[in-house]
C-alpha cells in the first residue's frame, strides 16, 4: 500500500498524534497516564473487591451503576485527551503577508520605526476587546483565543492547558472536560461510600474494625485514594460549574477580565444572558468541527505552502537583527568561536541569562532595549588561564560573593538604540547569590543610551532576597540549552568581553521580551507564546525593580 | 502590477498560486460566532459587483449562523450526545457537519456562477481555519516579496 502523507504529519504545532492522526494529545502526556492509572486502578480495586460483596449484601444495582459511571468517566476523559481542543490553524504565508501589510506603521519612512501595533481594538457587543497578534501563528487571535506555549498553538476559547488530561482544554473539548470532572467527582464519592459501607458491614458481623480492615485491605486503599482526591475534584467541578454558568474560561477568570472595576461595569460580553442558557450554550451547543483537518491528504500545494511557512520561520530565526529592526530592538553578540567552554561540563556551567530587556515606549524616536547578561562562571583551572589572557577580566578570581558587571563597549554603540549590560559572575562553588554585590564597572554606555534602568551608583547592592531568588531559578543549567545552543550556551567570558563580539539571541526570546514590555498584567501569559519559552522559563525575565 | 518574469528568477514552489489574494476578515461585533465582514474590499473594485460580493458573504454568514444556531433540535442533539458520553458522534454526523457540507456546495456553486467568470476564486473558509474568506485574483501576479 503506498504511503499517503496526511496533514498531521506536517502539523506545525508540538502536538503528538497517534493512529494516523485520529488521536491528538499534548507533547507531554506523562501526567495523563498517572490520571488514567489512578482512575482505572481505583475502579478496578472497587470492582474486584467491593462490588461482589455489596451486590450480594445490598443490591445488584451497585456494580451496574458503578460500571456506567466508570464508562462515562473514561469516555469523557479519553475524548478530552485525544480530541482537538479547537486549534486555530496558522495563517498561510499569503494571509500572513496580507495581515502584516495592514499592520505596517504609518511613519515607515522615519529612521527609527515605531513598533507596529500588535493589538487590534474591536468591540464585541459594545465591549472593547483587544485582539493580540500572535507571532507564531501570524494571526490576530480571535477573542477568547490564546496561545498555548506547551502545544505551540492558538486555541479557540482557550480555557487552560491541563497536564492531567494531557491536552489543552478549549472550545471543542471543554464540554467533555467539564463532564469528565463532574462525573469523576460523582464516581469518587460513590466509590468512597461503597468502600466505607463495605468496612462498616464487615464490622457489623461481630468483628473488630482492625479485623475488618485486614479482611478487606482493597476497600481501604480505594477509600483512601478517593477520600484524598474527592476534595480537589469537588472543588474543581464547583469552580467549573461557576465558570460554565457564567460562560467564562479559566483563563479569563484568572486574568479577571470581567470583574467589575470602579467606574467600569464588569460584564462578560460573551455571556448568553442567564445561567441556564449559558450552561446550554457551553455544554450542548453544536460542536464545531476541527479546523486542522488532521486526516486530510497533503496536496502538493499544501506541502508547498507549509514549506514556505517553514522557510519563513527559519528566515525570521536567522535574521534576527534584520527582523527586529522594525521593532526597534537590536542586540547583537557573536557566538564563541573557540569553543573552549563546555557548558554542561560538571559544575563549570556558564549560564548566560537575559535578565532584563526593557523597551521604552515613551521614546518614540528611540526604542531602548536593555539586555543584561549575567554570566555565571565557576572557577576552573583552565578557565582561569584563559581569563588571565583577557585584558578586561580582573586577573585574580574575585572574592567569592562578588558579581562584576562589566559592560561591553564599542560595538553596541553602533546600535544607538541598544544598550547592553553584561553581568559576569565569578565564584567558586555553586551559586549562592543571596546578598551578593553587584559592581558596575563601566557605565559609559548606560549614560549614553538614556536607559531607564535604575542603576545610579557604581555599586549596587541587591537588597531584596526575592530578587535573587528569581536569579537562582534562572541560573539553572537547562536555561542554557533553551537559549539556543549557537549563541548563549557557548558564550564565555572571552566572547563577552571581546569588543567586536555579537551573538544573535534567539528571535523568539527577543519577541518574548518585547511582548512583555507591552503587557499590562503579570498574568498575561499569552505573550509567552514562543517555542523557546515552552520550557516554562517565565522566570527568564527578572524584575530589576529591586535594584 | 509588475509581472515577475519567471525566467530569471529562482523557481518558487509557490509560484503557481502567487496571485493577489484578498482576505475578508471575521466580524466579532456580535460575539465569537462565525461571521465575516461584509465591507467591500477595495482590491475587488472593478472585479466584481458589490452586490454579488455582499450576497456571497451574507449567504455564508447565514449558513454559519444556521450551523451554530441554538435551536431546539441542536440542543437535543447536544444533550443526547452528552447522555451517551459523546459516543453518539461516532456514528452520527453532527448538525454542524451537515451545514459545512452545504457551505462547501455553496462555495463551489458561487465559484462556477460568479467568481470564475470574473477571474476570481473563492476559497472555502473552512480550509482557512474559519479565519478568513480568501478571494484570489487569478490574473494578477503578486508583487514579489522583498
Amino acid at each position: 500500500m503506498p504511503h499517503v502523507t496526511r496533514k498531521w504529519e506536517l502539523f506545525p504545532g508540538k502536538n503528538k498524534f497517534c493512529c494516523d492522526g485520529r488521536i491528538m494529545t499534548a507533547p507531554h502526556t506523562g501526567v495523563f497516564y498517572v490520571t488514567l492509572g489512578l482512575i482505572v486502578g481505583t475502579s478496578m480495586l472497587f470492582f474486584t473487591f467491593d462490588c461482589p460483596f455489596l451486590a450480594a449484601r445490598i443490591t445488584p444495582a451497585i456494580p451496574v451503576v458503578g460500571a456506567l459511571m466508570f464508562l462515562f468517566v473514561m469516555s469523557t476523559l479519553l475524548r478530552t485527551s485525544f480530541s482537538d481542543p479547537g486549534v486555530i490553524p496558522r495563517a498561510t504565508p499569503d494571509e500572513a503577508a496580507y495581515i502584516e501589510k495592514q499592520i505596517v506603521p504609518n511613519n515607515a519612512n522615519s529612521p527609527t520605526q515605531r513598533p507596529p501595533p500588535r493589538t487590534q481594538e474591536i468591540r464585541v457587543r459594545g465591549h472593547p476587546v483587544k485582539l493580540k497578534y500572535c507571532f507564531t501563528c501570524k494571526i490576530f487571535r480571535p477573542p477568547r483565543a490564546s496561545h498555548c506555549s506547551l502545544c505551540d498553538n492558538c486555541v479557540e476559547r482557550f480555557d487552560h492547558h491541563c497536564p492531567w488530561v494531557g491536552n489543552c482544554v478549549g472550545k471543542r473539548n471543554y464540554r467533555h472536560f467539564y463532564l469528565f470532572i463532574v462525573s469523576l467527582a460523582f464516581l469518587c464519592v460513590f466509590i468512597f461510600a461503597c468502600a466505607v459501607t463495605h468496612i462498616i458491614l464487615l464490622t457489623r458481623d461481630d468483628r473488630q474494625f482492625l479485623e475488618a480492615v485486614k479482611d478487606s485491605p482493597a476497600s481501604v486503599i480505594s477509600g483512601v485514594i478517593c477520600f484524598f482526591s474527592v476534595w480537589t475534584i469537588l472543588g474543581l467541578s464547583g469552580f467549573h460549574t461557576y465558570l460554565t454558568a457564567s460562560n467564562q474560561t479559566t483563563n479569563e477568570d484568572i486574568k479577571g477580565l470581567f470583574t467589575s472595576r470602579p467606574g467600569m461595569e464588569g460584564l462578560n460580553p460573551y455571556s448568553e444572558g442567564n445561567v441556564c442558557s449559558n450552561c446550554f450554550f457551553v455544554l450542548c451547543a453544536p460542536l464545531s468541527p476541527s479546523l486542522i483537518d488532521r486526516r486530510g491528504i497533503v496536496t502538493p500545494e499544501y506541502a508547498a505552502e507549509r514549506a514556505a511557512e517553514r522557510a519563513r520561520e527559519q528566515e525570521s530565526r536567522d535574521t534576527v537583527i534584520a527582523n527586529n529592526k522594525s521593532y526597534g530592538t537590536v542586540i547583537t553578540q557573536q557566538p564563541s568561536i573557540n569553543g573552549t567552554v563546555l557548558p554542561s561540563e560538571g559544575q563549570a556551567a556558564h549560564v548566560t541569562n537575559i535578565i532584563q530587556h526593557t523597551q521604552m515606549q515613551q521614546f518614540q524616536q528611540q526604542q531602548m532595549q536593555q539586555q543584561l547578561q549575567l554570566q555565571h562562571n565557576l572557577q576552573q583551572q583552565h578557565h582561569q588561564q584563559q581569563q588571565q589572557q583577557q585584558q578586561q577580566t580582573p586577573p585574580p578570581p574575585p572574592p567569592p560573593q562578588q558579581l562584576a558587571i562589566s559592560q561591553s563597549l564599542g560595538n553596541h554603540l553602533q546600535n544607538s538604540s541598544a544598550g547592553s549590560l553584561h553581568f559576569s559572575h565569578t565564584s567558586p562553588g555553586l551559586p549562592a547569590i543571596n546578598g551578593m554585590e553587584l559592581m558596575l564597572l563601566d557605565r559609559q554606555e548606560l549614560n549614553n543610551s538614556s536607559s531607564n534602568l535604575m542603576v545610579d551608583n557604581e555599586r549596587i547592592t541587591i537588597i531584596g532576597p526575592c530578587t535573587m531568588d528569581d536569579l537562582d531559578i534562572d541560573l539553572e543549567v537547562p536555561v542554557v540549552g533553551e537559549l539556543g545552543g549557537n549563541s548563549c550556551a557557548s558564550t564565555n567570558l572571552e566572547s563577552i568581553h571581546r569588543n567586536d563580539s555579537s551573538a544573535p539571541l534567539s528571535a523568539s526570546r527577543l519577541q518574548l521580551l518585547q511582548d512583555t514590555t507591552m503587557i499590562e498584567s503579570a498574568l498575561d501569559l499569552d505573550s509567552l507564546e514562543d517555542s523557546s519559552v515552552g520550557g516554562g522559563s517565565t522566570a527568564g525575565l527578572i524584575k530589576m525593580n529591586g535594584l | 502590477m509588475n509581472h515577475s518574469s519567471p525566467l530569471n528568477e529562482v523557481p518558487d514552489p509557490n509560484q503557481a498560486n502567487q496571485c493577489v489574494k484578498v482576505f475578508v476578515q471575521r466580524d466579532y461585533s456580535d460575539g465569537t460566532m462565525i461571521k465575516f465582514q461584509t465591507r467591500f474590499p477595495p482590491e475587488l473594485e472593478d472585479k466584481i459587483e458589490r452586490q454579488a460580493f455582499e450576497y456571497t458573504v451574507n449567504q455564508m454568514n447565514a449558513y454559519f449562523q444556521e450551523a451554530e444556531e441554538a435551536s431546539c433540535s441542536t440542543y437535543c442533539e447536544g444533550c443526547l450526545a452528552c447522555l451517551t458520553a459523546y459516543l453518539m458522534y461516532i456514528c452520527v454526523q453532527t448538525h454542524f457537519e451537515k451545514c459545512l457540507r452545504k457551505i462547501a456546495k455553496f462555495v463551489i456553486e458561487q465559484n462556477e456562477r460568479v467568481y470564475q467568470p470574473r477571474g476570481l476564486l473563492l476559497t472555502n473558509p473552512v480550509d482557512r481555519g474559519l479565519r478568513v474568506i480568501e478571494i484570489s485574483i487569478l490574473d494578477q501576479q503578486m508583487v514579489p516579496r522583498t
